[in-house]
């Protein structure tokens, strides 16, 4: 092999610093879309590298549900401040209080759909020209259609059957005044890869993903962990299990997995063993076959 | 060290590109459980008496509900010999935008043709744009073999027919395979139908084609990306050139020329984050610092002094036009190369292409959709670039709309 070659995730790592400084080059105000999940982590430290020796030119951005694992929250205000980033909240909670966004009833009740509504007011209030998110896309069969700079009109909307041509690394970022970009520098990156990076570069996760002991109960083949946002049914018992999360989504919505797999070595095997994808665990991607389409289509990350 | 392949679909609507890309996931494993189960009950909900794997990429609603593909859907799979980043991009010719998008970047390109139809005239024009596109790798997929009854003469003509055809073409590497997406027949496996054949199964050619020497290792090309200027205490007087390498070697105490201003100067360090590394390479993305302070910003490419791009106002360029609404002479649009945006203008119109006769077409004085014209764009600042031959970044261009800001052509330069 030629010794000009680059191992596949230097490569993907590449790319995606080419991406996340293209955005602050054609943009006026980027910000990162935060969610404290492995995937935006990457991203946060992606956006470290680009911009070494400076620090990195845009905030991090948490739409917070305000149904949060205690872990994510500690670790949010870890790395703003291990960083040196602003960090801006847009609160699902004050939507919700101002009338802007309706709180879902029932035993499914998720404020997942609402982040929609507090993510739009927020890019708005703050004029942000562009939203990084560290959305892939193997994730799901909408976001594999995603382009890398992805078009949102003044309504914050996605419009997949008419996206704009994508050439070699020629990436558009002009728009109309209060239009905005999602842009998405992982892509390509498979769970894989985001798992074989934070264990090369030794980056630090939450507590989350790690198998440990919690009180959980068992819905529709997903385990959920207790909260007091997840409703219990009469016949639901909470039980102690050893389980991890292979997302961090909104709590009562996030389902865990059984595991032993408390090294980043034995999350990699349980991966690559797993015959689920990750958000096989996921109650919201599975409210209707085109679930996640429908969302991103109307603003959604 | 597992390399990374690129890899495109193209071919004609229907001709079985989708179900191909299924079929690959599902034979190298590739598929979760609760993605197939979601196709299987897609599949039932249709009426199918068999597993539609078209399904696993045909993602969005009107796909799956037309049983087409409109935009490129990525998939991504790994063997223990490489991992892969798939484009699957749509046949019909109204999308045409979308498969060059998806074959812009990669570096082999699948043509399928179904067995029972041979070339048509979508299999022209793709393979037309692969070898405009430079793709390094073709691999034609003779397919449908099953409706054919794995007949050895179908297989052979078309491949004859492909060879007199590509003679005309610029693509170096071509390989034939016959297959079944549908039941599988030499994609991952190899067929139990066609003894007469004696190649590689598909799969074996994705792990196995040369992709060592697709960059340009030769030519030393970096475009401005961002200037880092940290204003830090402990950074006081740090000012980094970020960017991503386009081709050669850059190394710490190389004699550097920056284009358009002439400039010259030494490298002092080059690093990716807070490692300082000694030798830089396509595609890395680094932040070089120079020894002296000269004003260099966005869109300033970075060679050497003894081998550098032109840089010129007139740039001669086969373009592919993308929009609905046609072009004009003398049109205006903002002009995207590397990192620079300067304005351009269409000055001339060379001759538009014949896709199936590969003729050229003189007098035109319009594009509509979809036509591959050599054409002659003014600039108003110089751009430093190489031919697309030479080096497929430094040397394409896409042209953006002033008023729309749509992507409305890309370009290759001559
Ligand atoms: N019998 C047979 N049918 C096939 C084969 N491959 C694909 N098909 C069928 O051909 C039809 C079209 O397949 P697709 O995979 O959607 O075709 P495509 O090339 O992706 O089409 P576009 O993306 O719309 O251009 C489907 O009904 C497939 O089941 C094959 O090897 N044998
Ligand atoms: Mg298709």
């Amino acid at each position: 092999m030629s010794q000009y070659y680059l191992s596949h995730l230097k490569e993907l790592e590449s790319e995606a610093i080419f991406v996340i400084r293209e955005v602050v080059a054609q943009f006026e105000k980027p910000a990162l879309l935060f969610s404290g999940g492995k995937d935006s982590i990457v991203l946060a430290y992606l956006s470290r590298k680009a911009f070494y020796p400076a620090r990195i030119p845009f905030p991090l951005v948490h739409i917070d549900t305000g149904h949060n694992f205690p872990e994510t929250m500690e670790y949010r205000d870890w790395l703003v401040n291990e960083l040196g980033v602003k960090l801006i909240v847009g609160s699902v909670q004050e939507s919700i209080d101002k009338g802007r966004a309706k709180e879902e009833t029932g035993f499914n009740a998720s404020r997942n759909a609402l982040q929609t509504v507090t993510l739009l007011d927020t890019i708005e209030q703050y004029k942000f020209d562009a939203a990084m998110g560290g959305a892939r896309r193997d994730e799901e069969k909408a976001r594999a259609k995603e382009r890398f700079f992805s078009h949102r009109d003044e309504f914050g909307q996605w419009d997949p059957k008419n996206q704009r041509p994508e050439l070699w690394n020629l990436f558009n970022g002009r728009k109309h005044q209060g239009e905005h970009f999602r842009v998405f520098p992982i892509s390509n990156w498979t769970e894989m890869d985001v798992w074989q990076y934070i264990q090369s570069e030794r980056i630090p996760i939450p507590k989350l993903y790690y198998a440990h002991q919690r009180e959980v109960i068992e819905r529709d083949g997903a385990i959920l962990s207790t909260s007091p946002w997840l409703k219990l049914k009469p016949n639901e018992i909470p039980s102690i299990r050893t389980v991890r999360f292979r997302t961090c989504g909104d709590m009562p919505i996030t389902g865990a997995v059984e595991s032993t797999a408390d090294t980043i070595e034995k999350i990699i095997e349980e991966v690559a063993a797993s015959r689920k994808t990750e958000r096989g665990t996921r109650a919201d991607d599975k409210r209707s076959e085109t679930a996640m389409e429908d969302r991103k289509k109307s603003g959604y990350f | 060290m597992n390399q990374l392949l690129r890899f495109t679909t193209a071919g004609s609507v229907d001709d079985g590109k989708s179900t191909l890309i299924g079929r690959l996931l599902y034979d190298s494993k590739s598929i979760f459980e609760d993605q197939l189960e979601a196709v299987e009950a897609s599949s039932a909900k249709k009426g199918f008496d068999y597993v539609d794997l078209s399904l696993l990429t045909d993602g969005l609603k009107s796909e799956r509900e037309q049983g087409i593909t409109i935009d490129v859907a990525y998939r991504y799979f790994a063997t223990p010999k490489r991992k892969f980043i798939i484009a699957d991009t749509p046949g019909h010719i109204q999308y045409t935008r979308n498969m060059v998008t998806g074959a812009s970047t990669a570096n082999l390109a699948l043509i399928l043709i179904d067995a029972r139809k041979g070339l048509v005239e979508q299999t022209y024009r793709h393979s037309f744009i692969a070898s405009l596109l430079k793709i390094p790798h073709v691999i034609v997929c003779v397919n449908k073999m099953d409706l054919v009854d794995y007949q050895e003469e179908v297989f052979e003509k078309i491949v004859n027919d492909y060879k007199a055809f590509s003679s005309k073409l610029e693509i170096h590497d071509i390989q034939f395979v016959p297959i079944s997406a549908l039941a599988g027949d030499n994609v991952v496996n190899r067929s139990e139908k066609m003894d007469w054949y004696q190649g590689a199964t598909l799969l074996h050619m994705l792990e196995t084609v040369h992709i060592e020497s697709d960059h340009n290792h030769i030519d030393s090309r970096f475009a401005v990306q961002y200037v880092v200027r940290p204003q830090t205490q402990s950074h006081q007087d740090f000012r980094g050139y970020a960017g991503r390498i386009s081709g050669g070697i850059f190394r710490a105490g190389d004699e550097i020329l920056v284009l358009p201003s002439g400039f010259t100067s030494k490298i002092k360090s080059i690093q990716v984050g807070e490692e300082v590394i000694e030798q830089a390479f396509a595609p890395m993305s680094v932040t070089i610092t120079l020894e002296d302070e000269i004003d260099i910003s966005r869109g300033d490419i970075i060679a050497k002094p003894n081998n550098h791009p032109q840089s010129e106002q007139d740039v001669d360029v086969m373009l592919c036009w993308m929009n609905q609404r046609a072009v004009n002479l003398n049109t205006k649009f903002f002009v995207r190369h590397t990192t620079k945006e300067v304005k351009g203008v269409l000055k001339e119109i060379q001759y538009k292409l014949d896709i199936n006769s590969l003729q050229r077409l003189e007098n035109v004085d319009q594009l509509t959709m979809n036509d591959i014209a050599r054409v002659k764009i003014r600039t108003a600042q110089p751009l430093a670039f190489d031919s697309y031959r030479k080096n497929r970044i430094t040397g394409s261009i896409i042209l953006v709309d002033e008023g729309t800001n749509e992507t409305v052509a890309a370009g290759m330069i001559v």
